[in-house]
């Protein structure tokens, strides 16, 4: 008995919701690490069966010239939109929101189309350009003074009428949501201010 | 957007909070690479062929490690020229190669906005005796270690990552292995280790108490760690990965092959499928010929690059 309580206490619970992350390149292990300490389940998706029993996918930061090839290559455009028009959750990451935007200005790369609005790519320059910042206060409520990582990240450009900006840095949006489909510019799984994460869960558990 | 946290000037691991921000974010690239491959490239050309192949950063320098290896001289930072092209024609991260201990090469890369800095055995070193304060710059640095003494006090310099020396130019992936069994093999030991034994331990191999006390509490290093030298084959690559490395560097592997673009898009393959075994075959086919390698009994202790480095 005490074991098996250890075990729950430690490890997300068996039936607990499956999150996926999409494991072709980036800090994959850092947002499996941020949905075990939400207690949710990970998983790396690397091929369209992967996609089965999902309640989310999250695509994580890395490269985007990297990423976006992969998607061509693993087959996993079609099965990714055909997961996210069945109502699955998505949160892309820095190049995650790349991935998901309707188009990247600014060296462009195919990308998924699946939340309306464009991004910039490396919009602040190289990385001596990277930078820490906190969310401002026209930011949604539940959103202000959240730490930002920002790693030669892009930028968020012409939302749609339909995107929500949750979060801003000095005016501009870092964080949006369509749906149940989210994008931030920063890294919040290297930080440990999980409520981005936690929006996402929250999105399917209701 | 406000920059001002991330500090002025050259600076960047100034005192307090934004030290420490700066450490985040040089970390916080490395995190990026992750489960990638990074490419040594000599021209624009080439870097466009690692950019095409999925390469997550390339690596720029003047002749690759074979060739540097066959010339001799002196070899040194590349040409500033060369470096700008490359950095105009890919969009993925650009990281350039100083002389172990040469402070102002490094400042200059640092200028030009290079991505991150290899401060490394591969070219002649600079300093026989200190490496560069990483701390001291903005741009983050990787460094090579043959063992976990030698990775800490990179670490406590300032290093962002860490990746194996392996044997740079020799298209043998022994030292590779062996600096990677040596790593995590070390750390293995320290974490299952008594609390009282760090600090003999920490005097024993070289390395900062805290720093011994981090790995004894995580087993692992605070920084990601890499594999480099000798990976010439998608296999090799799978190996490195297989034996806890979080990403590769691939150096005269591709371009001292017969088919650089296959080879380049087969590593990157076999590297992100290196649990599939089908996939790294898949991976094997159609390469044309690898590189040629260098048995480690030919070369003499002084010929060996992973000796460089203190």
């Amino acid at each position: 008995m005490t074991e098996s309580s250890v075990l729950l206490h430690d490890f997300p619970a068996p039936d607990s919701p499956i999150v996926g992350v999409l494991g072709i390149q980036g800090d994959i292990e850092k947002h499996l690490a941020a949905l075990e300490r939400l207690s949710v389940r990970g998983r790396r998706v690397l091929a369209p069966k992967d996609l089965e029993g999902l309640h989310g996918l999250i695509l994580p930061g890395g490269e985007s010239t990297t990423v976006s090839k992969g998607l061509v290559r693993f087959d996993l455009v079609k099965p990714i939109a055909e997961f996210a028009e069945a109502g699955g959750a998505l949160l892309g990451t820095c190049a995650g929101a790349i991935m998901l935007s309707r188009a990247a200005r600014n060296h462009p790369v195919p990308t998924l189309g699946l939340i309306d609005f464009e991004t910039e790519r490396n919009a602040y320059g190289t990385q001596r350009d990277s930078f820490v910042a906190p969310t401002d206060r026209e930011s949604k409520p539940g959103w202000a003074d959240m730490e930002c990582i920002f790693i030669r990240a892009p930028r968020i450009l012409s939302p749609g009428t339909d995107v929500e900006v949750l979060a801003r840095v000095d005016g501009e949006p870092v964080l949006v949501r369509q749906d149940r489909r989210f994008a931030c510019t920063f890294h919040p799984e290297l930080t440990d201010d999980l409520r981005v994460h936690q929006a996402l869960i929250e999105s399917f558990s209701r | 957007m406000s920059k001002d946290t991330n500090g002025s000037g050259s600076n960047g691991n100034g005192a307090g909070r934004r030290g420490a921000e700066a450490f985040e974010l040089k970390v916080g690239l490395a995190e990026m690479m992750k489960n990638g491959v990074i490419m040594d490239v000599t021209d624009a050309e080439q870097a466009k062929i690692a950019e095409d192949s999925g390469a997550c950063a390339v690596m720029a320098l003047e002749r690759v490690p074979s060739d540097i290896r066959r010339d001799g001289g002196v070899a040194r930072m590349s040409a500033v020229e060369m470096i700008e092209q490359i950095q105009k024609t890919v969009s993925i991260p650009v990281m350039a190669k100083v002389r172990i201990g040469h402070m102002q090469e490094a400042r200059v890369l640092e200028a030009m906005g290079v991505d991150f800095i290899d401060e490394s055995e591969v070219l002649t070193p600079a300093d026989d005796e200190h490496h560069i304060l990483k701390s001291d710059y903005r741009v983050p640095f990787v460094c090579g270690a043959r063992n976990l003494g030698e990775a800490l006090r990179r670490i406590a310099e300032g290093a962002a990552m860490i990746r194996t020396k392996g044997e740079a130019g020799s298209g043998n992936i022994v030292e590779a292995v062996r600096h990677l069994r040596s790593v995590i093999g070390e750390m293995r030991a320290i974490q299952a280790m008594p609390a009282e034994e760090l600090m003999a331990t920490a005097k024993n191999m070289g390395a900062p108490y805290e720093l011994v006390l981090y790995v004894h509490e995580n087993g692992k290093l605070p920084v990601p760690n890499f594999a480099a030298g000798g990976i010439a084959t998608p296999p090799d690559a799978a190996l490195c990965r297989s034996l806890g490395a979080e990403a590769v560097f691939v150096g005269s592997g591709i371009f001292k092959s017969e088919d650089p673009a296959a080879r380049a898009r087969a590593v990157v393959h076999a590297n992100t499928h290196w649990q599939d075994p089908e996939e790294v075959l898949n991976a094997c086919r159609g390469l044309g010929k690898a590189m040629e390698g260098i048995e480690m009994e030919t070369l003499a202790e002084n010929e060996r690059l992973a000796n460089r480095g203190w």
